[in-house]
């Protein structure tokens, strides 16, 4: 070991030498890359929107479809009026809801997903077909076992029935909570009914499978074995989004134009 | 020399595998073995980062002082790491998002760091490159195999392909949902290990 190679000078230029060429490596990387990743993240919400709204197909051009079909409009929660004047390509509602002039600090009592905090606004998808609205695609997350789980579920323009629901991002266990990607699981929440006829919120995931002679069968959805807590998470989070604090009145609105 | 090259690089499959003899990253061998799909990304990801951590540190191996050599291999290990990472999410976006925090993860893999230090700090650049790559591959074999079977029993699937009919699906077999946890891993890793020393006996440690 010679004595040169330890000496204080040489020590920090080394450092700084080796700091320097590594920080130049990872910031050009990032940088690079950051447009592609940033496309590729659109594009998987995009392709998740259409999921829900069973417009996606294996290998469909997501952008054209969506464009086809698909309009995004911002919404505020409070009332289910739309906002103008702002972009709702632009709007974050997850970053917003950590912004103290833009969030909402919710009641514990109607918390029932766990949110504590959300965003004042929401951006949701309505489907046209042929001119005529015919589902609207709202987001959705909540808590699970181990992650938040983020996803949309697809709403008819009757206002009342579920079209479809799928997550984009949780971090659940493979095979027991991550069974939430399941496409049977997700099939089985198509026509299901948010409320009964007298307007109560009634939709569930419930423990085990739902037995179909029942009549309340048709708010119901199977649990997922293994995965109680992940399974009731999801029942809370689509219970709040879609009861009276989240698109409950957007969904009446639009249940009274279609 | 060749002959060295071709016991650097595939002595660490079997021989000197550096998790069933050496008992190393075996962290990232219980997460992302759950699927084979994530399992294939993991081990390319782990030989690169290995095969280049190792060249890099074996070729400025005479200018690093020796008091900082660790926060050194670090550095670079660490930039070849966030390499892969937004190479990833860039180009496979999905495995990426399957892979989530464990790509960032091999920084604090054993067998990277280990080899560094072991490996590249005394030998040359191309040595360590083999050295690295075999390494890799040794770490890739135990995952390939653990995923073989976790991805086999847990789901009936093999590379996200329907091997054996699930009874859920009106087929004949229940899956094991233990293969799906972290715990099953170690278990097949057990395996693993006693079924490789059964083959090379003297990797059996003795007693005293």
């Amino acid at each position: 070991m010679s004595q040169g190679k330890d000496t204080v000078q040489r020590t920090i230029i080394i450092a700084a030498a080796l700091s320097l060429v590594c920080s130049v490596i990872v910031s050009v990387a990032a940088v690079q890359l950051r447009p592609i990743q940033d496309k590729n993240k659109a594009l998987d919400k995009k392709k998740n929107i259409l999921m829900a709204a069973s417009l996606y197909e294996e290998g469909a051009q997501v952008d054209e479809v969506f464009k086809q079909y698909v309009v995004p409009k911002l919404l505020n929660l409070a009332d289910g009026s739309y906002v103008e004047g702002q972009d709702p390509n632009e709007y974050d509602q997850y970053k917003e809801a950590k912004n103290p002039s833009e969030r909402l600090v919710l009641d514990p009592k109607v918390d029932v997903a766990g949110l504590r905090m959300i965003a004042r606004y929401a951006v949701v998808y309505e489907v046209k077909k042929e001119g005529e609205l015919d589902q609207v695609v709202v987001p959705i997350h909540g808590k699970g076992l181990w992650s938040t789980l983020y996803g949309f579920v697809s709403v008819d323009s009757d206002g009342n029935t579920i079209k479809g629901l799928g997550y984009y991002d949780h971090g659940e266990t493979p095979g027991l909570g991550g069974e939430v990607d399941n496409p049977k699981w997700k099939a089985s929440w198509n026509g299901k009914k948010i409320n009964d006829n007298s307007g109560q919120l009634q939709i569930e995931v419930i423990k085990g499978q739902v037995d179909l002679a029942r009549e309340d069968a048709q708010y119901q959805v199977d649990g997922l074995s293994g995965a109680t807590i992940t399974a009731r998470g999801v029942s809370y989070m689509v219970q709040f989004w879609l009861g009276e604090n989240g698109f409950k009145q957007y969904f009446d609105r639009i249940k009274k134009n279609s | 020399m060749a002959e060295k090259s071709k016991d650097i690089l595939l002595g660490p499959i079997f021989v000197n595998n550096p998790i069933a003899l050496q008992i190393l990253g075996i962290c990232s061998a219980l997460a992302v073995t759950s699927k084979l799909s994530t399992t294939i990304t993991m081990c390319v990801a782990v030989i690169f980062v290995i095969a280049l951590s190792n060249f890099s540190v074996s070729l400025i191996r005479n200018y690093i002082p020796n008091s900082i050599r660790i926060i050194a291999q670090m550095a670079i290990i660490a930039s070849l790491v966030i390499l892969v990472d937004q190479i990833l999410k860039a180009f496979m976006f999905t495995v990426s998002k399957e892979l989530s925090v464990f790509v960032g993860l091999i920084i604090t893999n054993c067998i990277v760091m280990g080899r560094a230090e072991a490996f590249a700090m005394q030998n040359g650049p191309v040595a360590s490159l083999f050295d690295g790559i075999g390494n890799g591959l040794g770490y890739s074999a135990v995952l390939l195999f653990v995923g073989f079977i976790r991805e086999l029993f847990g789901g009936g699937k093999l590379y996200d392909q329907q091997i054996l009919p699930l009874a859920t699906e009106n087929g004949w077999y229940v899956p094991n949902g233990l293969m799906f946890l972290p715990p099953s891993a170690f278990f097949i890793i057990g395996l693993f290990i006693w079924l490789l020393r059964s083959w090379k006996k003297d990797q059996v440690e003795h007693e005293g």
